[in-house]
């Protein structure tokens, strides 16, 4: 018999050395039936990742949406901080000559 | 009373009183994520009562419909399990019960897809893929339980002890067993005994629980000779309004 001994799962330690009884959070992916490329759908709550997909299964692919799901413990995810807004993202507003608009396209290439 | 309009009495009401047991814990469940996968399990097992009971009226001679089966029968003329009509207790006992369902339930829908009898082929072809899903997520449970803190392999171990004694009637075999076996309609339920166990004992390995010794089994579910006490109150429950107002519409 392995050890029943309670341990808290990872990324749910809080600072005063006590566990939370919280379920991590995970941030969940699902490719559409005719979408190319995972989407953000939305989080829930599971003690690993194998029970994070069966619950995304049934969270949010009840109405036939999916075909591939992918989780995340939201913990790992990275993030550009809001208030880095400016230097991050202004510099492009003033450079419309990024944007691939200034080509004529051949009416035989068909739609891009 | 043919033998297959009992039958598939038998498959409708399993299926259609563990919907409602299930549909109990709307609301209730531990977890939002668990409310929402429980209330989708019952809702599969509802569909399937629809087809199941829907083609035993068929076979009757249409007569009545599957919503007469299910709304205006009372406890005598239930062919359900007796493991089905246990209460859900703790979110455990209802685990439990459920992985000893779907478990056996797996195993019956395959070999009634290949049944002689093209609609009730269809009907296990439809139902075997959610019940295959049902049962990973059931084992899954079943093992982060038992194989959890001292607390919830407790209860697990409790709930296996409790629920032990109703799982033989899965595989009792009866004159209408035999019929249905004979005509290539349905496996016997003896048959399936052998790899019910052999998946039982590898899910209670990994879920650290102990089977228990005595196969002393209870009986009379889906015969209809003796339900439990629990299957009135359950149907007082169910059949209230359709009796209380029968013309009553969505």
């Amino acid at each position: 018999m392995s050890n029943h001994a309670s341990t808290p799962y990872p990324g749910t330690e809080v600072p005063d050395g006590k566990t939370k009884a919280e379920w991590p959070l995970w941030e969940i992916f699902i490719r559409g039936q005719h979408g190319m490329s995972h989407r953000h759908v939305g989080s829930l709550h599971a003690p690993d990742a194998e029970t994070a997909i069966r619950n995304a299964r049934d969270v949010y692919t009840r109405r036939n949406e999916g075909v591939s799901i992918w989780v995340v413990e939201a913990s790992r995810i990275a993030a550009s901080s809001p208030s880095d807004k400016g230097p991050l993202y202004e510099p492009s507003e003033s450079k419309v000559y990024r944007h691939p608009g200034f080509f004529d396209i051949p009416d035989d290439v068909g739609p891009m | 009373m043919s033998a297959l309009f009992e039958f598939l009495c038998r498959q409708g009401d399993s299926t259609l009183i563990l919907g409602q047991r299930l549909g109990e814990w709307c609301g209730h469940a531990p977890a939002l994520e668990e409310d929402i996968a429980l209330a989708n399990v019952a809702l599969d097992l509802i569909g399937q009562t629809q087809m199941w009971l829907g083609l035993a009226t068929e076979v009757e001679g249409a007569v009545r419909d599957a919503d007469d089966l299910a709304m205006r029968r009372d406890v005598w003329d239930f062919r359900n399990l007796l493991l089905v009509e246990q209460p859900n207790g703790d979110f455990g006992q209802t685990t439990m019960r459920q992985w000893l369902f779907d478990q056996f339930h797996v195993l019956q829908l395959e070999r009634l897809c290949d049944s002689a009898d093209d609609r009730v082929a269809a009907i296990a072809a439809k139902a075997v893929k959610e019940v295959r899903y049902h049962l990973e997520r059931s084992s899954g449970t079943v093992i982060a339980l038992g194989d959890g803190t001292e607390e919830s392999h407790g209860r697990m171990q409790a709930a296996l002890d409790r629920l032990w004694p109703y799982a033989g009637e899965m595989f009792e075999s009866d004159a209408i067993d035999a019929e249905l076996a004979e005509a290539g309609i349905a496996p016997e339920p003896a048959d399936l005994r052998a790899p019910w166990d052999v998946a039982v004992d590898a899910t209670l390995a990994e879920a650290t629980l102990t089977r228990p010794e005595s196969d002393f089994t209870q009986t009379g579910g889906r015969s209809g000779k003796r339900h439990s006490e629990h299957l009135g109150h359950l149907l007082a429950q169910m059949q209230w309004l359709p009796r209380a107002y029968p013309d009553a519409r969505w």
